[in-house]
């Protein structure tokens, strides 16, 4: 109905922006797009020594479309580069992308031809978090910083048009 | 009346947040249609093929026989446990119950509806 959009730039659009993004924060449902070992300190953030609950983010979906935000887990080769690609696309909007590990966020030490070297090349991102593997304390510490990136967006911003 | 209110508000409070979630995505979520977004997830790969739509009919007749027995069950279970104190009638009123339930099993099998080939 794109009600947000009726009040424009004015005091009400704040108030709407800080309702809005204060449930979208608490709420993150994942996309889990796990391709290497960095799973298994992914896995570990889920159970219950760090217990990603604790920020309302722990329920991954495997369908995009009720995903907010992606996790590239682990190493992106060119031949899985499509299907990063469209699983992103097909993502329904609001949604954010955290690349997790060196891998993912630079190629790490696959300097090579078959590997992505970031998958910034395809698809905008986020949040990086180094590490290889990253320990679970670092996942939390990127989910806190996407909380805070996402509370500073507003429902006019031009990625929701 | 009154010991059903805590029934009542349960399923009112439930229907009004999922309501509420509803009316509140369609008010003021983005949407963003793309033609890729609209295809079937494939788990990034492009659709291969249509999806078939057909089933065959014997799914249809098996679940509606399946649900006919089921409730059949579902009755029996009240009436066995309190078997001693509705007495003579009941037993009977169950038998007549059962006994067309019964012909209508053998109505089913006779016609062949419960052969799968």
């Amino acid at each position: 109905m794109g009600l947000e959009t009726l009040f424009g730039h004015s005091y009400l659009t704040t108030r709407l922006d800080e309702a809005v993004n204060w449930a979208r924060k608490y709420s993150f449902f994942n996309y889990p797009f796990v391709t290497a070992c960095c799973g298994m300190e992914f896995m570990s953030t889920f159970a219950s020594t760090y217990d990603i609950a604790r920020f309302g983010a722990e329920y991954p979906r495997f369908s995009p479309r009720q995903a907010d935000v992606l996790f590239v887990v682990g190493t992106v080769n060119e031949k899985l580069a499509p299907v990063l690609k469209r699983v992103y696309d097909q993502m329904c909007e609001p949604k954010w992308v955290v690349s997790f590990g060196v891998c993912a966020s630079s190629g790490g030490f696959y300097d090579n031809y078959a590997t992505v070297q970031g998958i910034d090349k395809i698809i905008p991102v986020d949040i990086y978090i180094p590490g290889c593997p990253p320990r679970p304390e670092a996942v939390l510490d990127a989910l806190i910083k996407l909380q805070a990136k996402v509370s500073k967006e507003s429902v006019l911003d031009r990625k929701y048009k | 009346m009154r010991e059903y209110l805590g029934v009542i508000l349960t399923a009112g409070f439930g229907l009004a947040v999922a309501a509420g979630m509803l009316a509140f995505s369609i008010m003021f979520g983005p949407k963003k249609k793309t033609p890729v977004k609209l295809e079937p997830f494939e788990c990034g790969m492009p659709p291969a093929m249509e999806p078939r739509g057909m089933a065959r009919v014997n799914f249809y007749l098996v679940a509606v026989l399946f649900v006919m027995f089921d409730i059949e069950i579902v009755f029996l279970y009240p009436w066995a446990v309190s078997f001693r104190e509705l007495g003579r009638t009941a037993f009977y009123a169950m038998g007549g119950f059962l006994a067309v339930l019964f012909a209508g099993l053998v109505y089913a099998i006779k016609k062949g509806a419960l052969e799968w080939d």
